[in-house]
């Protein structure tokens, strides 16, 4: 048997109590599902005005190259299928950690500063990455992890109310990064902050990262909005979901491909051709022959939601896989899910059937996401 | 006769030799917004803790079971609808199904009114 690790507190955990949050144990971590608030009325709350998430049990580190002149950015590529060393200055991607069979060690975010990179991996998977990221490149480039929190502030009113912590915010546009100084309320004291406009909502919002200990105080100052809400891992799982995001250990896992997983826009030309990462050729395999099986959105017809690991079939009856995330679309407002299919019946509209508690249910293959996204580009 | 109230946070109103069954105010305040309710068709015999209707909120899907054994004569056609009267009225109108008992002795293992809010009491 192994043994049992202790359980983990975020920064915030005090805070999660003290605003009536219901704590459950999620990676590791003791988090907050949900507010008195409710899944429901936090996710429409976020979708309308700005929710305040606690992600501090993700996993941040910098990875800076060993010899002097060299970019950490392009020794990363030899980890992961993205275009990494083509990032401008505080630009961040999407990309995976694959393995030689092709298969999602984890997903992650990449930004470049320099000549080095700020990586922001799941906490389920955070101890392995690290681990083999450092093992990996060990010579090549030194990985610091990073103890800091991390706040997800998503929403329609996200930028206007950070404008008034950190105007360096405004300049952002989805998917780019800065580092800031914050004035602490009443304090002397300044503050770094890594503001990223990014999340995992569809929506816009930015993603700051913070010292430990000043962390309540920064979401205590945003939570002084009114247009703020916090958000548990509840609302947090139904808007990833409308949103067409992909849940890692559940949509994608070891089994999975960037190909299979519909992932490809994250894999370049240049990528593809070099061909130099691990599982390159079986991923090349997959994009030149096809692939067995592809993750798609799939629209129930009725009420009842289908929920992980439901069967999906062909009308026929014939098995075609499984569901991997569903639940119910407060903002769609009705069941929505994803899951895997045979190519052949992965094209949108394409009927398919789900047995639900011995039932047979309707279904049809949809595009993600489900909601449209509202992130700030332009 | 007043309400008997399970373990499993459902409540059972008896009325001539047909009880109805529902969750407690409780058992929805734990679940939150329901989105979906399945209850059971009439004709269906039940046994005592089978599961017999499901309630799911955004997050997840719930059993209810049986509280006692018999032959379902309604389900609440109502909550398929509208499945937040689960939330709004679960003491009334939001009632799962109705079912002729077969072994009226069931109830006495059942908690009374008081005995439940003990138990509810503990739990949190």
């Amino acid at each position: 048997m192994e043994p049992q690790k202790p359980i983990k507190r975020t920064p915030l955990y005090d805070l999660h109590l003290a605003l009536g949050g219901k704590i459950v144990p999620f990676a590791g971590y003791e988090m907050p599902v949900q507010y008195p608030l409710g899944v429901m009325g936090e996710h429409l709350h976020t979708r309308s005005k700005a929710g305040l998430f606690d992600v501090s049990h993700m996993g941040q580190a910098k990875l800076t190259a060993a010899a002097p002149g060299q970019d950490a950015a392009a020794l990363f590529e030899q980890l992961v299928p993205g275009g990494i060393q083509t990032l401008k200055e505080g630009h961040m991607r999407y990309t995976q950690l694959t393995d030689e069979t092709g298969g999602i060690r984890d997903d992650l975010m990449a930004t470049r500063f320099g000549d080095r990179l700020w990586l922001v991996v799941n906490a389920a998977c955070k101890d392995d990455d690290f681990a083999h990221i450092a093992a990996a490149l060990d010579g090549q480039a030194r990985l610091e992890i990073a103890d800091r929190a991390l706040l997800a502030l998503q929403g329609p009113a996200a930028s206007d109310v950070l404008a008034t912590l950190l105007p360096a915010s405004a300049d952002l546009r989805f998917m780019q990064a800065v580092w800031a100084s914050w004035s602490l309320p009443n304090s002397e004291t300044q503050v770094d902050i890594l503001i990223s406009r990014c999340g995992y909502t569809g929506e816009d919002g930015f993603e700051l990262s913070i010292a430990p200990e000043h962390a309540e105080v920064l979401a205590r100052t945003l939570l002084a909005h009114d247009e703020v809400e916090p958000i548990g891992l509840g609302a947090r799982d139904s808007l990833r979901l409308e949103a067409g995001l992909c849940l890692y250990g559940h949509d994608i896992d070891l089994t999975t491909s960037p190909a299979e997983a519909d992932l490809l826009w994250s894999v370049p030309k240049r990528r593809r051709e070099e061909a130099n990462f691990p599982g390159a050729e079986a991923i090349n395999q997959q994009i030149n022959g096809g692939v067995a099986k592809k993750r798609v959105g799939i629209l129930p017809e009725g009420r009842a939601p289908a929920r992980e690991g439901t069967p999906i079939e062909s009308p026929s009856g014939e098995p075609l896989g499984q569901i991997t995330s569903g639940g119910f679309g407060p903002t769609l407002g009705g069941p929505l899910a994803m899951g895997y299919v045979p190519a052949a019946f992965s094209q949108p509209d394409t009927p398919v059937q789900l047995i639900v508690r011995g039932k047979t249910l309707p279904a049809r293959v949809v595009a993600m996401p489900f909601v449209p996204q509202n992130y700030r580009k332009g | 006769m007043s309400k008997k109230y399970t373990k499993d946070h459902e409540w059972v109103q008896l009325d001539g030799d047909v009880a109805t069954v529902g969750i407690t105010d409780y058992a929805q305040s734990q679940l939150g917004d329901v989105v979906f309710v399945e209850v059971p068709e009439a004709g269906r015999q039940v046994g005592q803790g089978d599961d017999a209707a499901v309630v799911e909120s955004v997050k997840a899907a719930s059993e209810v079971y049986a509280p006692v054994s018999g032959e379902i004569v309604e389900g609440n056609a109502a909550l398929e609808d509208n499945p937040a009267m689960v939330n709004e009225d679960a003491d009334e109108t939001g009632w799962f199904f109705k079912l002729k008992l077969s072994d009226a002795s069931q109830l006495d293992e059942l908690m009374d009114e008081a005995a439940y809010a003990e138990f509810v009491k503990e739990l949190d």
